[in-house]
Parts: C-alpha cells; sequence; structure tokens
C-alpha cells in the first residue's frame, strides 16, 4: 500500500504542475468597459433547413407549450427549455455554450456580448423584425456600433404583490417592503438576486433627496451604502428569499410570505389556483424592470432552428401569447391585433415610447456609471459582495 | 477463466477460452518475469481514474482560486492572485457564515449522537433478534427515500399553518435555523445509528456483568465502561454528520428561510466568480481536514 501511494506521489505532481503551467502560459485583460473592443463573431448569412431540436435558457413562462406546439409542427425543432432563476444565472448556462439561445434581460445582454458569448443577429433573416417597436430597436442594450445582437421579446415593470388576507387596505408604495416591513414582521419577502439592490436604490431615489442618486444602477460607494443598510433593515423581516418563481408561488399560497417584490406571471399563477388571491402594483415611486431580448449562442449547435424560433416568438400571435401569458407588453407592433383581452396592450402601454423610458430598465453596473455621469460609480461585483453581506 | 496461475504471485491472468495450450502457455510465460505489467495492467484503469478525475478535478479547483474574473464579462482570466484568498479571509461576511455552518454541523452531530446512542444501545442489547432485524431494516428504509422528498416533507411541516404550528399552538420556529438543524439531524441520522450499533455490537457483554459485580449501578456502568468503549464508533458517524452538514446547501434553501450556510455562499458565487467561488470552497475543505485529523486521533478512522 505504501508503494502504490508512493508511486502516485509522481504523476500527481506532474498533473498539479502541468495545470499550473497551463495556468501560467495563457492570460487575459481586465480593463474598462467604454475602450472594450466586441469580440469579432460570425453573423449567420442565411438560414437554412431545421436541424431538428432546439436548446434554449428563459425566463419562466416565455416557452409554454401552447406556443412551443405550433412552432415545432411548422419547423420540426424540437424545443428543449431550460429556466433560468436570475440573469447571473443565464450567463452562466450560455458560457457553457451547450444552448442556442437566451432570452436575456438588459443586465445579462452587454456582458454575453462583449464576452464574445452571443453572436450578432442579422435582421433580414428575420421578417417579423421589420414591424416590432422602434423604441427597442438599437438600444444600447441590445446593439453595438447599430449592430443588433438579438431580437426583443417584450418588456415591463418588477410589481409589488400582497396577500389581502393578512394585509388590508391597498398598498401603493415600496415602502411597505422597506420603511413599514415591520408591519409584516417575518412575511416580506424579495428578490435574490445583487440586482434587488437598484429596487432599494430607487426607493432611496424618491424619499432621500439629499442622496442625490440619479439612476438606481449608478451609484457611488456611498448611495450604495445606502441601499444596502436599507436591504439589511429589510432583512430583519424577510421571511424567504425568492430566485426561482415556484418558490414565491409556494410561498404566497402557504401563507410564509404576504408582501414582496414579483412578477406579473407570478400572481397569475397564484391567482389561477385555489390556495389564495394575491393583488399587486405598479408603486408610485415607480419601479425597475426589464426589456427582454433574444439572442442567438456564439457557439450554437441548430443556428437555423434558433432563427425560426427567434422570428416565429415576435410573430403577432406568438407574441402575444407570451405576452399575455407573462404579463408583459409584447415588442411586436402587430400583436396588439392578436391579444385574447383587446385592451391588453393600452393596460400595458405596450406602444407608448413614453411610458416605457419610465421603467427604470436591468442593466449592468459598471464603474463607468451607466447614466453617464462620471467614472466612480460601484461595479457588479461590488454589488454581488454587498449582496451576500445583505443575506448574513 | 483463471485456469492458469501464474507462478510467485498467486495473480491470476485471464486466459481467453478456445486458445490452444501451447499458446495459452506461451501468454503466461510472457507475462510470469514481467511482473511490473502485470501489476500496471491490475491497477491501471482505476488508478488512472483516481489520478486523472478525482484528484484532478481537485487540484484544478485548488488551482482556479488563485485566478480572476473580468469584472464585466465574467470569463475566468488565468493569471495568477491571491487576491480571491485574501478576499475570503479578510471579508467578514465569510467568517460569519463559516462559523455558522460549524455551529450547525456541530448540533446536528451532538442531536444524532445523543438519539442514536439509546437507539443503538436497545438495538443490540436489549432486542430479540427479529426485532433487531426488523429496527436495522426501519433505520435504513429512509435512505432509499429521495433527499428533496424528505426536504419537502420537513417544509411540510413546519410551515406557518402546518402540522407542527397546530400541534403547538402557534409555537413553531417556523423556517430558519432551527428547521435546518432538525432537518438536517433527521437525514443524517442513519449514518449516526449505524456506527454506533455496530459498536454495541463489538462490546463483550461480560463486562456489563463485571460491572455489576463490582458494585457500578447501570448509569455507572454506561458513564465508565460503555461510553469510553464506545467513543471511536460514536466519533465514526459523527464524520459523517459533520462533513455532510458542511457541504449541504439543498435543506437549507427548503426550510432554512432566509438563512445562509457557506455551501450556499459557494453556490451562488459559482454562477458569477467561479474563482472566488473556488477559493471560499477552501473554508468547509480545511474544516474537514481537521476534524480528520481529530477524529483520527480517537481511533475512530481505524473503525469504520
Amino acid at each position: 500500500m505504501k508503494r502504490m501511494l508512493h508511486s502516485l506521489r509522481t504523476p500527481a505532481a506532474l498533473l498539479a504542475a502541468g495545470v499550473l503551467l497551463a495556468a501560467c502560459a495563457s492570460s487575459g485583460g481586465g480593463g474598462d468597459v467604454s475602450k472594450r473592443k466586441v469580440p469579432d463573431v460570425p453573423m449567420a448569412k442565411s438560414v437554412g433547413k431545421g436541424e431538428g431540436s432546439l436548446n434554449i435558457i428563459v425566463w419562466a413562462g416565455y416557452a409554454e407549450k401552447d406556443w412551443v406546439r405550433p412552432f415545432q409542427q411548422q419547423t420540426g425543432c424540437t424545443v428543449n427549455v431550460k429556466v433560468g432563476n436570475t440573469s447571473d444565472q443565464m450567463v452562466s448556462l450560455m458560457k457553457s455554450g451547450q444552448y442556442d439561445g437566451v432570452s436575456a434581460s438588459g443586465d445579462a445582454t452587454l456582458r454575453l456580448i462583449y464576452g464574445g458569448d452571443v453572436a450578432p443577429v442579422n435582421t433580414k433573416l428575420v421578417p417579423n423584425y421589420a414591424t416590432i417597436s422602434s423604441f427597442l430597436k438599437d438600444g444600447d442594450w441590445n446593439s453595438v456600433n447599430g449592430q443588433m445582437y438579438g431580437i426583443p421579446h417584450g418588456w415591463g415593470a418588477n410589481l409589488l404583490m400582497w396577500d389581502p388576507r393578512t394585509v388590508k387596505g391597498s398598498l401603493n408604495s415600496w415602502g411597505a417592503v422597506f420603511d413599514k416591513a415591520s408591519a409584516y414582521d417575518g412575511k416580506v419577502t424579495a428578490y435574490d438576486s445583487p440586482i434587488y439592490i437598484a429596487d432599494a436604490a430607487l426607493y432611496l431615489m424618491r424619499t432621500q433627496p439629499d442622496l442625490k442618486i440619479k439612476d438606481p444602477y449608478s451609484l457611488t460607494a456611498k448611495q450604495l451604502d445606502a441601499a444596502v443598510s436599507l436591504l439589511k433593515d429589510q432583512n430583519k423581516h424577510v421571511s424567504e428569499y425568492w430566485a426561482d418563481y415556484t418558490k414565491e408561488v409556494q410561498a404566497f399560497e402557504s401563507g410564509t410570505s404576504v408582501v414582496g417584490t414579483t412578477w406579473q406571471v407570478i400572481a397569475n399563477t397564484i391567482n389561477s389556483g385555489a390556495k389564495t388571491k394575491v393583488k399587486t402594483v405598479l408603486p408610485k415611486e415607480g419601479a425597475t424592470g426589464w426589456s427582454d431580448t433574444w439572442m442567438i449562442s456564439a457557439q450554437a449547435k441548430h443556428p437555423n432552428c434558433m432563427y425560426k424560433w427567434m422570428n416565429y416568438i415576435v410573430s403577432p400571435k406568438a407574441n402575444a401569447q407570451v405576452a399575455e401569458y407573462f404579463g408583459e407588453a409584447p415588442s411586436q407592433t402587430k400583436a396588439c391585433d392578436q391579444t385574447s383581452d383587446p385592451k391588453f396592450c393600452d393596460t400595458y402601454h405596450a406602444l407608448d415610447a413614453k411610458y416605457a423610458a419610465q421603467i427604470h430598465y436591468w442593466t449592468t453596473p459598471q464603474q463607468q456609471c451607466v447614466d453617464g455621469s462620471g467614472n466612480n460609480c460601484t461595479n457588479y461585483s461590488e454589488w454581488v459582495t454587498k449582496w451576500q453581506e445583505v443575506k448574513g | 477463466m483463471g485456469d492458469q496461475v501464474a507462478r510467485g504471485q498467486g495473480v491470476t491472468v485471464p486466459a481467453p477460452a478456445g486458445l490452444e495450450p501451447s499458446r495459452r502457455g506461451a501468454i503466461s510465460a510472457f507475462f510470469a518475469p514481467k511482473r511490473r505489467i502485470r501489476l500496471t495492467l491490475l491497477l491501471g484503469p482505476p488508478m488512472v481514474w483516481l489520478v486523472v478525475v478525482y484528484l484532478g478535478a481537485i487540484v484544478a479547483l485548488l488551482v482556479s482560486a488563485f485566478w480572476s474574473v473580468d469584472s464585466f464579462t465574467e470569463n475566468v482570466v488565468h493569471q495568477f492572485s491571491t487576491a480571491n484568498l485574501h478576499t475570503v479571509v479578510t471579508e467578514p461576511i465569510y467568517r460569519t457564515v463559516a462559523v455558522r455552518t460549524i455551529l450547525v454541523a456541530v448540533a446536528v452531530t451532538a442531536i444524532d449522537a445523543v438519539i442514536a446512542f439509546p437507539m443503538a444501545f436497545y438495538m443490540s442489547v436489549v432486542a430479540s433478534p427479529r426485532m433487531r432485524r426488523f429496527l436495522v431494516v426501519a433505520v435504513l428504509t429512509p435512505l432509499w427515500a429521495s433527499y428533496l422528498v424528505k426536504a419537502y416533507a420537513w417544509r411540510t411541516l413546519f410551515a406557518p399553518n402546518g402540522p407542527m404550528s397546530w400541534a403547538t399552538g402557534g409555537h413553531t420556529p417556523g423556517y430558519g435555523l432551527t428547521a435546518t438543524v432538525v432537518t438536517l439531524a433527521y437525514m443524517w441520522l442513519p449514518y449516526m445509528v449505524i456506527p454506533v450499533y455496530a459498536g454495541f455490537d463489538r462490546l463483550p457483554r461480560s463486562l456489563f456483568e463485571a460491572s455489576a459485580d463490582l458494585g457500578g449501578n447501570a448509569w455507572r456502568t454506561v458513564r465508565s465502561v460503555v461510553v469510553p468503549l464506545l467513543f471511536p464508533a460514536i466519533a465514526a458517524g459523527s464524520i459523517f454528520t459533520f462533513s455532510l452538514t458542511l457541504g449541504d446547501y439543498i435543506a437549507v434553501g427548503i426550510v432554512g428561510g432566509k438563512t445562509q450556510l457557506i455551501a450556499n455562499v459557494i453556490s451562488d458565487q459559482v454562477t458569477l466568480n467561479q474563482p472566488l467561488a473556488a477559493a471560499v470552497s477552501l473554508i468547509p475543505l480545511t474544516a474537514i481536514v481537521l476534524y480528520l485529523a481529530a477524529m483520527r486521533r480517537t481511533g475512530a478512522l481505524e473503525n469504520v
């Protein structure tokens, strides 16, 4: 046995040395985002026959069988769906190279583009792109130097949800989960991602003007600390954090949580069940939100199926189905004629560029302030550390 | 197979059936003086598996703790730096969570030891052979059920309007650290009961009589005879309960409310900053190595 161990030592040491050498040989750079170059990833020139299969990462509710099945019948592409819980998880899954595409929010898109994980999209190959709302095209979150890196899907705001069995009256302020959270001690919930710090920053932007917060994603160290201390106070009253949307559904149904941030699709899921009925509101302080973009992986094994999917999911009928199911504004202008509720697009202000501009869309915080106010902002990795501190 | 026994070593070389006897002789003649070849063939594949897959993965993990990530794109940057280790040592959050995790592991181990001791005593010393078989099966059966099923069962029990709340008139701890400790103690109990049961089985019954003859009552016998002799068995069981608790992040996510343990921190970091996650994972790794070293001194490792 001793001899065996002895003979093991050499190969193990060799292996370790090899790995170390490999580590030293290659190197990469970090540096300033504004001076970054986008990796050169080739763009598709044409769309051929489907490869028979498609692997996509989606937000919960974006790929339900009502509209996936017709797509499979039309194209022969079998759709395999992986639900991502947070933008961070989606970025990490895309880096694995095992997926063809993703429905990325604005806090994931640029990371994917500059990381070389997604390919530019040839919008000429996506016929339904022409009638997409113009205020979603060539945005600074989905394009670089006039080149689109995806197809806009839809947008919406994070909402405040409560259970009227416990929470009396009608809420209209995020204060319910911050300053007044003690009223629901041990029953408050919050989104388990560093990006939720922006929700606290937005609340402070309205309630503490002397902090001079202009944009919830452009925070100086002092402003970040103020948001973190608000979140630490909130933590005392939190029952559970949620990232998996089914966890929030279950928490509200069982009464574990009674008030907190949500997506409309979660409220719809709870209200379609028998256990409880919840209410939602877009509070008076405004809200953070998302603008999602379908992106194709730089390593897509089924690029033709992915192009067919990007065109299908923004077709008037399918885009209307997704938007109504999830509870968000569709990106396709013609989707408004296809919704089962004729007033749906009015309710969600789908065609109202001014309304859309008021939502504070998820974006990745950088040292070079994303609102252009300077270069003394905190970057996302600082947010990540702070978020772990909040959870304690 | 095995009709040719190689001389000198007693190692069986399987000879393909249907070969001419003379050729078989040639094969064994080829291998007989070449002990190294035979040893290589025998141990090669498992060694490759152990070194490349197992040790290789751990080495790669340790090495990656010295890399960093691009703060914007999260791509791993292969440049040597001790920044991650520095972060792990200096950021108070990692210390807080590490201490909490170790306390949970100690609590789970203590609860399991206290429950397992009388159970194993009854199973081994008091119960009839029939009853003993039944009890062993009963202890082992929960291991066949899915981990998630058991964790979600406890989530139901601890729910605000669940059975626990109903039975105690609303005085439940709810989701949190207590629920986590209870759930993990339940999960790992069989890993403690079985080694302690085996320890009792090895205990000569004559020692009980000897203790009684010398005037020791039941309590004195347990304290001065049984516990010292069983300590290595309890220590062996505690290695399982302690190390399994250090690595768990699923149960705490289901019944722990807003609590996080060290494995939650690692799993949260893996998607964002894999090198930092690797550096954080050195904390439980160190804790387990230290614990094993301590247990080795008790003689527990010879007892498993």
